[in-house]
């Protein structure tokens, strides 16, 4: 079959809602897209558990020390779930992780940033895993199969993450005059890198979307950063803490929150690696993958022993 | 004028925005085969596919399924097969494999009128 008709027939079943499968036929872009996408997504997830791993040793009391290990454990977990949709579309495991340690591969820049006090726990659940979630509810229903069932899969268990991170700020909202202060403060750090985590403005894009058309993507990076914007302005009030933006106000006529603009040279000096943490998150990554290197090496030299005992048994 | 910039989304920078250092050459592949999990949730279900992960051996892709795919109770056992001993019915081949089917109505108990007096049948 010439590729152009394969290319419709592709289009008409991303556009009757059938989702894709590993091995149907695809374009190649829609393929590179979907692998750039999952494996990004899953390097997010294994960096993500850095700034938060940081305060595991230090969490204020057993019951936080607990919930927190659950919580980077699921991020790895995320991890996985992704990786393995990944090598679904052909590229190996090995070179995934060798692009992130290189630099090629990139993950969310929030993970860039330093966790500072213990409220930044609770900020990150919030804020960071309230981004998040919008995102990943949105991909729950994306055309790649692989990559929805992992999303499914997640959302399922992210809604704690971000529960567990208010509680902990609601916990401080209501505790000394130092807690509220900590408090305050973590929200006015994460408040804005929060809102980069959606990504450039949809106006820096042109009119017809690959990405969209595809079904990839359902709602563009400003719907889902205005939809954000409402539910955290809400929250924020529950919590009697404010968010640091001046010019944040509900505008009637629109039914959405105004807000101010981001820091856009910010976000790109972060993403080309140039934020508070980019080197340590990276090398503690690549410090991890070598020092383990043994232990694999061990479990193949365990696996091939014990394969051959069981030979000769037979 | 033709405006040709790209749009991208969270999570998916694209690869000549970053910084970093150029693609590396491919690392050694560590040698942990794929696996396949399947999970029973509760006694009495079939087991379900529930996703795949590298492990060394079948033992260990059993402890990390465990880890994996069952932090939440969703399991009460397990089955791990190495996934290049799956075999796979061809995409390409789905409507010589099932159209058959879709025309053998008389397959499906409804296909038959019967008098109501006979009640359940």
């Amino acid at each position: 079959m010439p590729v152009h008709h394969l290319e419709e027939t592709f289009q008409q079943t991303v556009d009757a809602e059938i989702k894709i499968e590993a091995k149907d036929w695809m374009p190649e872009a829609y393929r590179k897209t979907n692998l750039r996408q999952i494996s990004q997504h899953a390097h997010s997830e294994v960096v993500g558990m850095l700034p938060e791993g940081n305060w595991i040793t230090r969490a204020p009391s057993l019951k936080r020390k607990a919930i927190l290990i659950a919580k980077v454990q699921d991020e790895a977990g995320h991890g996985l779930y992704l990786y393995s949709a990944a090598e679904t579309l052909g590229m190996s495991r090995d070179q995934m992780i060798a692009d992130l340690h290189s630099g090629k591969a990139k993950y969310s820049s929030i993970f860039n940033y330093p966790t500072l006090t213990w409220a930044d726990m609770g900020a990150i659940g919030w804020l960071v895993d309230g981004a998040a979630i919008l995102n990943q509810v949105m991909l729950c229903r994306t055309s790649y199969g692989p990559y929805a069932r992992a999303m499914v899969r997640i959302c399922k268990e992210e809604s704690f993450h971000q529960r567990q991170g208010f509680e902990a700020l609601l916990v401080l909202s209501k505790g000394t005059q130092e807690q509220r202060a900590m408090c305050q403060d973590a929200i006015n750090r994460w408040w804005w890198p929060s809102l980069m985590m959606f990504g450039p403005r949809d106006s820096e894009s042109t009119n017809s979307d690959q990405s969209m058309k595809w079904k990839i993507k359902r709602k563009t990076n400003d719907e889902l950063r205005q939809n954000f914007v409402d539910m955290i302005a809400q929250q924020v009030k529950l919590l009697g803490m404010t968010l640091p933006d001046p010019d944040l106000k509900w505008n009637e006529a629109r039914g959405h929150y105004d807000f101010g603009e981001i820091n856009w040279d910010e976000f790109w000096n972060v993403v080309k690696g140039n934020g508070p943490c980019n080197r340590q998150r990276l090398q503690a990554r690549i410090n991890a993958h070598e020092e383990g290197a043994w232990v694999r090496e061990a479990a193949v030299a365990y696996a091939q022993k014990q394969s051959a005992k069981q030979k000769k048994v037979a | 004028m033709q405006c040709s910039i790209r749009k991208f989304y969270y999570g998916d920078i694209p690869e000549e925005q970053g910084g970093g250092a150029a693609p590396s050459e491919s690392m050694n592949e560590h040698g942990w085969p794929l696996w396949e999990v399947f999970i029973r949730s509760k006694q009495g279900l079939d087991h379900k596919h529930a996703g795949s992960l590298h492990a060394a051996d079948a033992r260990m892709a059993i402890e990390n399924a465990r880890d994996v795919y069952t932090r939440r109770q969703e399991g009460i056992s397990i089955w791990v097969v190495e996934s290049k001993n799956i075999h796979a019915s061809d995409p390409g081949d789905a409507e010589s494999l099932f159209e058959p089917a879709a025309d053998k109505i008389y397959r499906h108990p409804t296909f038959y009128d019967l008098p109501d007096e006979v009640k359940h049948m």
